[in-house]
């Protein structure tokens, strides 16, 4: 009989944490996340799998903290909200020019400054387009509910294992917020210091024990030395792109027009398309579950049978800008969204939907 | 009897740390940094640790610190490396971790980082060289330089209605709780450096006893941005440096 619980999506993802094994979580408190590391403490993981719980001293320390541990070849997590994760970007192109795996969940806020507490998606570019300096990516996971909240902390340490690079959960105020039932999953035993050793130690520092010095850095001060490291990284992503990318068809056979939405978005287009479907509307929703990589060709794919797309998002249109780089003037692309932590009604979408396509 | 009578192993009074590498330091002749890192590598041979040693080197001039001390090595950004040692202590508290860090890096953009880490009582080791100058940068203003003195970007001496003061960061190290060892030393003369080595051997012996975290200064020497000559600066250090910085243990529990 599998364990479910009823619980935020915020507290699923500790409870995920703890159960996937993970070493080590370094966070700092932000709205609307701040249950995480709350329930981890409760928790006291340290306890019982040995798992390192520490509450730092500001986001940008945080980051830092994961970013040595990552070096360890440890598995290690944060959480926080739009502008903590502004603050953990330098750390996180660090980690992608070092080539350290690690997880972070960015439960997002509406934006920008300090902007508000309520849920938003404004921070898809940063998150998808890199967010700090230099040409890197982050695998991006958009769960939709507090099951993929907790699932989705596995998928996202081991994509972040397999090919040595930050994963984010790009997640918000919402689906952090909200309580569903959450089935636990069974729990994985955390490495051994030596089973890291054998398993990592061709780059991780863990004392260089029987083999050579390793030392990580993502300096190289020659420049063709840094063109090498840059084509290694878009060697990665293009890889990337060509296997790993995951979504969910709604209602997508024999549909005519289609809603790109992720996240809580794609929830309320849910009802949307039952809606248009009552009208006689053939509508159909594909949702994104890899922010990064984009499911560009699974857009081109459906083109034919298209009449019309509309992304919906909580933002001022970002995604939509992936959409027509995928669509290229083959169907109209429009969007409607809201911003500032203000959520559309499903009754909202469908209405900017018959309105922008003239139905 | 020639030299080569002389030169064998039976003989040897002296040699390079075998975990030092042979490695040219990139350092200019007359720094400091070269005889931290020999005392350094010494004590962990000394001490049998070299597999059990994870150094976090910063951004400055010792950002290549990895090339010569042969440990494991993670090269954090710019004043973060006290929360790499953290993470690094927390998840293998077994291992030896200590930071080296220049002044610019720990006592200006990772003033937050050195003060909570050290208020934590992490049982790390952190090896911090005050030059008073920005070196890898090519010599501007630190937060230790002196009232007076001239940097690039204090061209007309560092005033303090202008920059504020120098940042005695070591005595504010030693004021918080999670500090075991806070001591200030240098490394211009034979005696200077024995002392400092045996204040770094202690430091990384306490960091097994779980007693906190040992703060090394190292008062140093940029005679380049100096621009003295090393015999010149040694001498600068002594007689300007020292007075405001005085040599010795802060805290020792």
């Amino acid at each position: 009989m599998a364990e479910k619980l009823l619980k935020k999506g915020n507290e699923a993802i500790a409870l995920a944490a703890i159960r996937y094994g993970v070493d080590g979580y370094f966070g700092y408190p932000i709205t609307p996340q701040s249950e995480v590391m709350e329930t981890l403490m409760e928790e006291m993981p340290w306890e019982t799998t040995g798992m390192v719980v520490l509450q730092a001293e500001s986001e940008t320390s945080s980051i830092n903290m994961l970013y040595g541990g990552a070096c360890c070849g440890k598995k290690v997590m944060t959480s926080s909200s739009s502008p903590g994760i502004s603050l953990m970007c330098e750390g996180i192109s660090y980690m992608a020019g070092s080539e350290l795996p690690c997880l972070v969940v960015n439960v997002t806020r509406g934006g920008p400054g300090l902007g508000t507490i309520q849920p938003s998606q404004g921070d898809y570019f940063q998150a998808v387009k890199g967010g700090g300096h230099g040409d890197y990516k982050t695998i991006v996971l958009a769960p939709a509910s507090v099951q993929e909240m907790y699932d989705f902390v596995g998928t996202g340490f081991d994509l972040a294992f397999k090919y040595r690079m930050p994963a984010m959960i790009l997640s918000d105020g919402a689906i952090g917020q909200m309580m569903e039932k959450v089935e636990l999953r069974p729990q994985v035993q955390r490495l051994t210091d030596k089973e890291i050793a054998e398993k990592y130690g061709d780059w991780a520092t863990t004392g260089k024990s029987g083999r050579k010095a390793n030392f990580i850095s993502s300096l190289a001060l020659e420049a063709r030395d840094m063109e090498q490291i840059n084509l290694r990284l878009q060697a990665k992503y293009r890889l990337i792109e060509e296997t790993e990318v995951l979504f969910e068809k709604h209602l997508c056979d024999d549909a005519e027009y289609l809603l790109v939405a992720f996240g809580s978005s794609a929830r309320i287009c849910e009802s949307t398309v039952e809606m248009a479907r009552s009208k006689g509307i053939r509508m159909g929703l594909l949702r994104p579950i890899t922010l990064f990589p984009f499911p560009t060709r699974i857009i081109q794919a459906m083109l034919p049978q298209l009449k019309g797309i509309m992304s919906v998002e909580l933002s001022a249109g970002q995604m939509v800008e992936d959409i027509r780089l995928a669509v290229n003037g083959a169907v109209p692309v429009e969007f409607f969204g809201k911003m500032g932590g203000i959520v559309f009604s499903p009754e909202e979408v469908l209405n900017a939907f018959t309105a922008k396509f003239n139905l | 009897m020639d030299t080569h009578d002389i030169i064998k192993p039976e003989n040897l009074v002296y040699g390079k740390s075998k975990v030092l590498t042979d490695t040219v330091m990139h350092y200019c002749p007359g720094c400091t940094h070269g005889v931290v890192h020999k005392i350094i590598a010494e004590v962990i041979e000394e001490m049998d640790i070299q597999d059990r040693t994870i150094g976090v080197c910063p951004v400055g001039c010792a950002v290549f610190a990895y090339k010569y001390i042969d440990i494991d090595w993670q090269q954090a950004a710019h004043g973060r490396a006290p929360a790499l040692a953290t993470a690094t202590k927390r998840l293998y508290p077994d291992k030896y971790v200590f930071t080296y860090q220049g002044d610019g890096d720990l006592a200006s953009i990772g003033t937050a980082e050195i003060i909570h880490a050290c208020n934590r009582g992490e049982n790390i080791v952190v090896i911090f060289i005050n030059n008073a100058i920005y070196g890898m940068t090519g010599g501007q203003m630190a937060p230790t330089t002196l009232l007076g003195m001239k940097t690039a970007t204090t061209p007309y001496g560092r005033k303090a209605e202008l920059n504020g003061y120098p940042l005695k960061i070591t005595e504010l190290v030693a004021q918080l709780e999670g500090t075991c060892y806070v001591t200030r030393q240098s490394a211009q003369n034979p005696a200077s450096v024995r002392k400092a080595k045996k204040a770094i051997r202690k430091a990384f012996e306490n960091t097994t006893q779980r007693k906190g975290t040992s703060f090394i200064e190292i008062v140093a020497a940029c005679n380049s941005n100096w621009k003295m000559a090393p015999v010149k600066a040694n001498k600068w250090m002594e007689e300007n440096m020292f007075p405001f910085y005085p040599l010795g243990d802060l805290k020792d529990r």
